[in-house]
């Protein structure tokens, strides 16, 4: 159906988890492959901001199973979710407004000195050379992240995910804080990760954005999995009814 | 007005500009100046003397060393308002453990330097355990802190009255004394080293930091001003060790000392007391917190959880039980608080320690710790403990009313935080 052949990176199957009375992620599957993107679209509480952030460890489902590279994986914490190579671009960003950019950068994985010190130099210089490679024009190194721009900031948050050596990298929303000019630069740095062979989860409200920028959308509403479509098959018409009405678009069997 | 003489202050980089120093630091060492020296004019001239800066010293160490943790827990967004009953438990586990328990148990002398070795290892042991066990009401039971240590305030305070059925346990074991102030000084010599050591350390850690800088191209002072500034610790430190030098053991005393010794004091003799074991102690403690907040991971995460707890939490740090550590830092602080305490009034009473929670907040929140959390220095904390210590001294040398010394103290806080308030919406900070 995908097109794909191979082992998905990701699978998440049948995942279920509900607040309370409220069924937030109710029965979803959605798989990613090597140098995919798929979106995630849908109306705010739809559940995808949910459905992700129990692939990052944010939230642990109640039922359901996630693989990574075919093999079954337990995700019950961020920090297992890093160990299986997932990195996710929060849309609140998650950077510690009192701390700089590198120590944003390395945060829960500093690196340290021979007897177990912070190593900032090496940190530093490290984070001025990812720095450069996304956003050329960054200099504040050293001031808290609280004195950066939405642009700038956002950017400590994308070289924090790509920094680790991602596989797979979970982007909510991640043009919302950006202007045109930066917006382009993350639409070419998704580009340039897909050829590297990452898989990217994208959440965003822009459908235009999102077919151009992925393979397959995957639409939501009220927790539950509308459908999956391959970008050539559908115009954004298809998807915004999937989106309002949460029909997917007829088809010749 | 006040647009002129800024607009004229701009464009030439100040003398003070130059030396780049910390504005908050400045401000509150000026503070503290200020008080002095309004304090020694009343007080014509008693304020400012030897005597009286030996006693500010060891009557600041015991907030002092506590206020240094409670920086991590306001940092972290949590309060601790038991530390001045918890104090209270470990002074008291602390005197029965060497005057009554181990004795009785491994047959002790009272002045046996191992009962009191162990009596500090337990009871700084208790201290960071029941400081753990807040953490965990805190950290994994979700009980707001202030809940946990206001209830904690009550329990301890009467634990200690209920270890030592009310009564007040002395004498305490001599070597334990040593932590108390008079009772334990390093002597001239011994003094002098330590101030000489310190500064050598201090210009080391000057020229650490420039040449981290300059490795990494970042803008450096010129030297001159580095010298300036190194200077003015090197009058610091040596000026702080001459005073405390300058302060001389009284007679009566040393014929006591010497005879202890079996020696009779020669004619015409005199010698200081000297920096005393607990200020030595609190130096430690400062530096070893420090390096806590600066160069591991645990202050790290501590900062990163203060500045923002679900961004630290999406990190992959485990915030619960960076709170049982925070707390239980917390505890052992206030033990090793304890031994300063009951080892300056030679005894531990029931009432050790009462309201200190309030100066330890208070000492953390002068010198610059924001509730908000995120923010706060270890060296502020200890200033601040300074400054409030001075502050009720001073009132009491000066003669003013015990009511209006209490009121002046309460308002001076406010002001403080307000001023803050201000220095923090100016800088952009």
């Amino acid at each position: 159906m995908t097109g794909h052949s191979g082992t998905p990176l990701v699978e998440m199957q049948d995942i279920c988890l509900s607040f309370g009375g409220v069924q937030a992620v109710d029965h979803v599957s959605i798989d990613l492959h090597p140098g995919e993107v798929v979106g995630l679209l849908g109306h705010n509480g739809a559940g995808k901001s949910t459905l992700i952030k129990i692939l990052s460890g944010a939230y642990r489902m109640d039922s359901g199973e996630i693989r990574i590279n075919g093999k079954r994986a337990e995700i019950t914490s961020p920090r297992d979710a890093r160990r299986h190579n997932i990195e996710t671009i929060y849309q609140t960003l998650a950077l510690a407004d009192n701390l700089n950019a590198s120590q944003n950068l390395f945060l829960g994985r500093e690196l340290t000195t021979s007897v177990g010190f912070m190593d900032d130099a090496r940190m530093e210089s490290e984070t001025r050379k990812i720095m450069q490679r996304l956003n050329p024009n960054f200099r504040k190194l050293n001031d808290p992240v609280s004195a950066l721009s939405g642009g700038q900031r956002q950017s400590v948050a994308i070289a924090r995910a790509v920094y680790f050596n991602a596989q797979i990298l979970i982007m909510d929303e991640p043009t919302a804080a950006l202007g045109v000019h930066e917006t382009q630069m993350v639409a070419d740095l998704i580009q340039e990760l897909k050829k590297q062979g990452l898989g990217i989860f994208l959440i965003s409200h822009d459908t235009r954005e999102m077919l151009e920028l992925c393979d397959r959308v995957s639409v939501m509403k009220n927790g539950q999995l509308v459908g999956t479509e391959r970008v050539e098959d559908v115009t954004e018409d298809d998807i915004l009814s999937m989106i309002i009405l949460g029909k997917a678009p007829e088809r010749a069997a | 007005m006040s647009d002129i003489s800024e607009g004229a202050a701009r464009p030439r980089r100040s003398f003070v500009n130059q030396l780049e120093l910390d504005l908050r630091l400045v401000g509150m060492i000026g503070a503290f100046v200020l008080i002095c020296v309004v304090f020694n004019v009343m007080s014509d001239g008693r304020f400012l003397t030897p005597r009286n800066v030996f006693n500010l010293s060891i009557q600041t160490v015991s907030v002092a060393i506590m206020a240094t943790g409670m920086v991590f827990v306001i940092v972290t967004r949590h309060i601790d308002l038991s530390v001045g009953s918890l104090l209270a438990t470990c002074s008291a586990i602390m005197a029965m453990s060497q005057t009554a328990w181990l004795p009785s148990i491994f047959g002790f002398n009272l002045d046996d330097p191992m009962n009191a070795l162990l009596a500090v290892m337990i009871g700084v042991a208790c201290g960071a355990l029941i400081g753990a066990f807040h953490g965990w009401l805190v950290g994994y039971l979700g009980i707001p802190a202030f809940i946990v240590t206001l209830g904690g305030l009550l329990v301890w305070r009467n634990v200690a009255w209920y270890l030592t059925t009310g009564q007040t346990i002395g004498p305490l074991s001599e070597p334990y004394l040593l932590f108390g102030g008079v009772n334990g000084t390093l002597g001239e010599t011994w003094s002098w080293i330590v101030g000489l050591v310190a500064v050598a350390f201090s210009v080391w850690v000057l020229m650490q930091a420039r040449r981290n800088k300059t490795a990494h191209d970042m803008p450096v002072k010129p030297i001159w001003a580095e010298a300036v500034v190194a200077a003015i610790i090197a009058v610091a430190i040596l000026g702080f060790i001459w005073i405390l030098n300058s302060y001389d053991i009284p007679s009566g005393r040393l014929e006591r000392i010497f005879a202890a010794r079996g020696e009779t004091l020669p004619e015409g003799f005199s010698t200081g007391y000297g920096l005393p074991v607990s200020v030595l102690l609190l130096i430690g403690v400062a530096i070893v917190m420090t390096v806590v907040a600066r160069r591991t991971r645990l202050g790290r995460y501590i900062f990163a959880t203060g500045g923002n707890p679900d961004a630290a939490e999406l990190s992959g740090i485990n915030t619960r039980l960076l709170t049982v550590k925070v707390f239980a830092i917390m505890g052992a602080l206030c033990a090793i608080s304890a031994v300063v305490a009951s080892a300056r009034l030679a005894n531990h009473g029931n009432d050790i320690g009462t309201l200190d929670e309030l100066r330890v907040i208070a000492a953390a929140v002068i010198g610059g710790t924001a509730l908000a959390g995120g923010i706060g220095t270890i060296y502020g904390a200890i200033l601040g403990a300074l400054i409030m210590q001075s502050l009720q001294s001073g009132m009491a040398m000066v003669g003013v009313d015990a009511p209006l010394q209490n009121i002046v103290v309460g308002s001076v806080l406010v002001l403080a935080v307000f001023i803050d308030i201000i220095y923090r919406k100016r800088t952009g900070a």
